[in-house]
């Protein structure tokens, strides 16, 4: 760079021109990092993924002991239509045996429908034991064939490297068949 | 090095206003290479040709690929069935990402037996290791396109790892999808990523080459160029040694591409993917199964920290490490030959990345090679455990310890004393 010449012949003034070029520099980054966040954000759902968000279902056709799995924000979702048995075990559970604690109470909104997303809080693989006659694990919920979560009745981790329960989404009841997740 | 005089006018002329002749003259023609280079060589030069060959065949891919979760199976269908020669283009594709994993970790292990890694070396390790890494970002995306059951659940198991982190893994994998699952969104971002990150590779090639040039090639012996004795000139003694080595790879490549070209694959990859059902198996290419044993063999928690943070951590560990073993090393020594300790620990660790990936390919409870009671998530701690202690522990002590054989006073007495003995 060349030296300025000042006619006064006086130094030019260090501290003013270090100032002018980290100012200089922090609006050229702060401009930078503003033009940059269109294309991070770009990158996060779209506006027609978010609409997609809720779907209702009918539960009038599920008979008591079986589940369904419907489709959710591309996921699946569980729905169980549970047992007096199967209730009376989730409730039976003391809470301090368990990983991720959590009565079944808090889990559920009317105790024969347990309403849960099918994916294992894991690494995101679908538990078996929806379908008839798929194993259901030792504790008669779901069982992750990919690193051997076991779930419970209520989809309480109970056994297994998944670290959390499967999760409770958003859900209200329109009617008492109907639905509505999201 | 002076510049070499061009006598055809063109050449001239092009020379003396962009020097891009005399550029490649110095790093591909008279560029002093030590003398005794062996055949392990040879994979720096293979990998470089695995690249450009990925980067045509995917060219020709891309022409018939149709990125999008209700096509994108079917489009790779019709390359194998329907479009000329589409099956040829799309094997070598598929094999040539198993032969650039096998090429690089070769060239790897050469580095770490010689000990390419120490200085003044370390520029050039590090960028080997960013390709590395890069290599395997590309490859996992490339396996996704295909969106077979496979692309699908892998691509969901490994995007779900970031959600190990605290607080930002969620928002972090919902931003990593696009949605909130593997869908097309992710496909697409996927597929541009897929196109872009070879380029970026080849950028790291080119920097990888220069920091070579600068400090130029290892040998055997470990011993630096100290006269012009010790060196001789890339071409013709090289070139003709890196394609004769080319010819037996490409055999071995053709093997794989024409005999047996779904051997390294998985079956499942060829049922479309399917969001509601999980294979029973999820098995990485065989190129990530050593990573995948690592991070599937933490399944404790230490100081509160989640098994499943921990294990994503030491997967990611176990490549940073390889970061700092130019510290790590205390040896003054480099090569391996004249390390008569170090040399056994050095087989030791190729043998336990063989069982890392061994257990990796298992399910953690089954029994290692059949013998009862030793199960699978056992011999993956164990050999994790080597895995590390290697660089960590015998790295450091061993370099201390070791009373290393006498060496050769340069490059050149050591192949007179090799001819002398023959």
């Amino acid at each position: 760079m060349s030296q300025t010449v000042h006619s006064s012949g006086e130094q030019p003034d260090e501290n003013r021109r270090d100032f002018l070029t980290l100012a200089t520099t922090a609006v050229g980054a702060v401009g930078v990092g503003c033009a940059l966040l269109p294309f991070v954000d770009s990158m996060n759902p779209s506006k027609d993924v978010l609409a997609l968000a809720s779907v209702e279902v009918n539960l009038a056709n599920i008979p008591v002991g079986q589940a369904i799995k419907v489709m959710w924000r591309g996921k699946p979702v569980f729905i169980r239509h549970r047992t007096e048995r199967e209730i009376n075990e989730a409730n039976e559970v003391a809470l301090n045996e368990l990983v991720d604690p959590q009565s079944d109470d808090a889990r559920v909104e009317k105790k024969e429908w347990l309403i849960v997303v099918g994916v294992c809080t894991h690494l995101g693989c679908i538990p078996m034991g929806t379908a008839t006659g798929e194993t259901r694990g030792d504790y008669d919920g779901w069982y992750c064939p990919c690193h051997g979560s076991h779930y419970d009745t209520s989809g309480r981790i109970r056994r297994g490297p998944a670290p959390l329960n499967l999760v409770v989404p958003e859900y209200e009841f329109l009617t008492d068949t109907s639905v509505r997740i999201g | 090095m002076s510049a070499p005089q061009w006598n055809n006018k063109v050449v001239k002329w092009v020379d003396d206003r962009l020097p891009v002749i005399s550029m490649l003259h110095h790093s591909a023609y008279e560029y002093p290479t030590p003398k005794n280079l062996s055949y392990m060589w040879n994979f720096g030069s293979l990998a470089g040709f695995v690249l450009v060959t990925m980067i045509l065949s995917g060219i020709f891919l891309v022409m018939n690929y149709t990125p999008h979760t209700s096509m994108a199976f079917e489009s790779v269908e019709r390359i194998m069935r329907d479009v000329n020669y589409g099956w040829l283009i799309r094997y070598i594709h598929m094999n040539g990402a198993s032969m650039f994993f096998i090429v690089v970790f070769i060239h790897i292990f050469r580095g770490l037996y010689y000990g390419s890694y120490k200085a003044p070396r370390e520029m050039l390790w590090w960028i080997g290791i960013l390709i590395l890494l890069a290599m395997m970002a590309t490859a996992f995306m490339g396996y996704v396109l295909p969106w077979g059951q496979m692309s699908f659940w892998g691509a969901t198991v490994i995007t779900n790892l970031f959600s190990a982190f605290p607080i930002i893994g969620d928002p972090l994998v919902t931003w990593l999808w696009g949605g909130f699952s593997v869908d097309n969104p992710t496909l697409n971002r996927f597929f541009s990523l897929h196109y872009l990150m070879p380029f970026v590779i080849l950028g790291l090639v080119v920097l990888h080459v220069w920091a070579l040039h600068s400090v130029r090639s290892n040998n055997p012996t470990g011993v630096e160029i100290k006269t012009p004795q010790d060196s001789i000139p890339f071409h013709p003694y090289y070139t003709i040694k890196d394609l004769y080595g080319l010819g037996v790879f490409l055999i071995f490549f053709s093997a794989f591409v024409f005999f047996a070209p779904d051997y390294l694959g998985h079956p499942d990859n060829y049922i479309p993917a399917n969001p509601l059902v999980t294979p029973p198996h999820i098995v990485p290419e065989w190129y990530f199964l050593p990573f995948y044993a690592i991070l599937r063999s933490i399944d404790f928690t230490i100081f509160g920290i989640p098994a499943k943070l921990l294990g994503v951590l030491a997967m990611f560990a176990s490549i940073v490490i390889l970061f700092v073993i130019p510290w790590l090393d205390t040896s003054k020594v480099r090569s391996s030959k004249f390390r008569p300790v170090y040399k056994w620990f050095f087989w030791l660790f190729v043998i336990d990345t063989f069982i890392l990936g061994y257990c990796g390919a298992k399910a953690p409870d089954d029994y290692f090679l059949g013998i009862p009671g030793l199960k699978v998530i056992v011999m993956g701690q164990l050999s994790t455990l080597y895995y590390f202690a290697h660089f960590l522990v015998v790295m450091p002590l061993v370099g201390k310890l070791e009373r290393t054989k006498p060496l050769p006073a340069s490059i050149s007495e050591s192949v007179l004393k090799e001819g002398a003995n023959a």
